[in-house]
């Protein structure tokens, strides 16, 4: 690596996309993993608080690492929480 | 005991129709007895790069339909009497043959030949079901580009969803010069990617187009490169450990030797 040479390879730029676009093909052939995946979430938040269940959104995104370089893939959640307090429980 | 391995990609113009040709005219080399088949019905083509155009009577949806006896539909090669082809039909849909009745002529196929060779469309339709309806095995083609790797992972997870666990890898138009300067993805690169065993490497080597030009697929030169990577996919695919050839100084030796003596071909 020169001095000049401060721009990354275009292999290596190639590489990191393909690994991001290759996790989102493979979830999204898996979208009933992520299905259940929602389902436990839900499970496991409303034991604590009251959540919008049809407001939940989860999906595959990316975010900037700070232990690896670049880009990884990571999984977002949003919550719609209603009430802080633990819904009474049902009996 | 005989096999019948398919050649697909996902992607088109990765070079399936080239490898199967080069595959089958390799095995036949080996001295095996080897039937290809073109699985692209409406876009017949391995009959061209195999330079059997002009000896085609039946095709494969003639067999299917009956219209006549398979042996009538197999067409032999000019050089190599233990290598056929049977065709596709140029002028019907892929939908005109069945997973099942494909199924039922690679079974009877392999009670005559030791390997049943599959060229299949590109896509993930109905003929790519068809292709690997019959098929022991899978040779997946790629190219070291983002486009063509994405679609051979899609290709890997429908094989897997199909149960055809033996699927391996042939990373085609390697460009050593380039994956050394760093602008093309290296064999090890695609592997660590796809995650999928290698079976064979291709450089991307003018003198493949001047043979299909030709009809006389490239790996009967074994005086180049890429004659000699394919002949040795042909050994690995007969269970052959044959170790891989370094493209790279092989390659950079002769654009030296062309820089050197001023040769621009």
């Amino acid at each position: 690596m020169g001095f000049f040479s401060k721009k990354k390879q275009s292999s290596s730029v190639a590489k990191d996309r393909l690994k991001l676009v290759l996790i989102h093909d493979r979830a999204n052939c898996n979208t009933e993993l992520l299905e259940m995946m929602k389902q436990e979430i839900i499970d496991v938040i409303s034991r604590y608080m009251e959540i919008d269940e049809k407001g939940l959104e989860i999906n595959l995104g990316t975010t900037t690492s700070e232990y690896e370089n670049g880009i990884v893939p990571a999984l977002y959640a949003n919550i719609p929480i209603r009430n802080m307090r633990a819904p009474a429980k049902r009996t | 005991m005989s096999e019948c391995i398919v050649i697909t990609s996902g992607k088109g113009g990765v070079g399936k129709t080239t490898t199967s040709a080069n595959i089958g005219i390799g095995l036949a080399m080996l001295g095996k007895k080897v039937i290809l088949i073109d699985a692209d019905i409406g876009l017949r083509n391995l009959d061209v790069v195999l330079g059997l155009e002009n000896r085609i009577v039946y095709n494969l949806v003639d067999v299917v339909e009956g219209n006549c006896r398979l042996k009538q539909a197999l067409i032999k090669d000019k050089k190599f009497p233990e290598l056929f082809l049977l065709p596709a039909a140029q002028t019907r849909d892929k939908d005109a043959v069945s997973p099942e009745q494909m199924k039922e002529l690679c079974e009877n196929l392999k009670e005559d030949f030791d390997y049943v060779i599959i060229d299949c469309p590109a896509g993930i339709e109905q003929g790519f079901k068809n292709a690997i309806a019959g098929a022991d095995r899978a040779i997946i083609v790629t190219t070291p580009e983002i486009s063509a790797i994405r679609d051979a992972d899609r290709i890997i997870g429908l094989l897997e969803a199909n149960e055809m666990k033996d699927h391996r890898l042939i990373v085609n138009r390697l460009r050593t010069d380039m994956i050394k300067r760093g602008d093309m993805m290296s064999v090890e690169d695609v592997i660590d990617i796809l995650a999928i065993d290698l079976i064979g490497a291709i450089p991307d080597d003018e003198n493949i187009v001047i043979s299909t030009n030709n009809g006389e697929p490239i790996v009967i030169n074994q005086d180049v490169l890429s004659g000699k990577a394919y002949l040795n996919i042909c050994k690995r695919v007969m269970g052959e450990d044959v170790p891989y050839l370094d493209l790279n100084v092989n390659v950079s030796f002769f654009k030296k030797l062309r820089n050197i003596m001023g040769i621009n071909n």
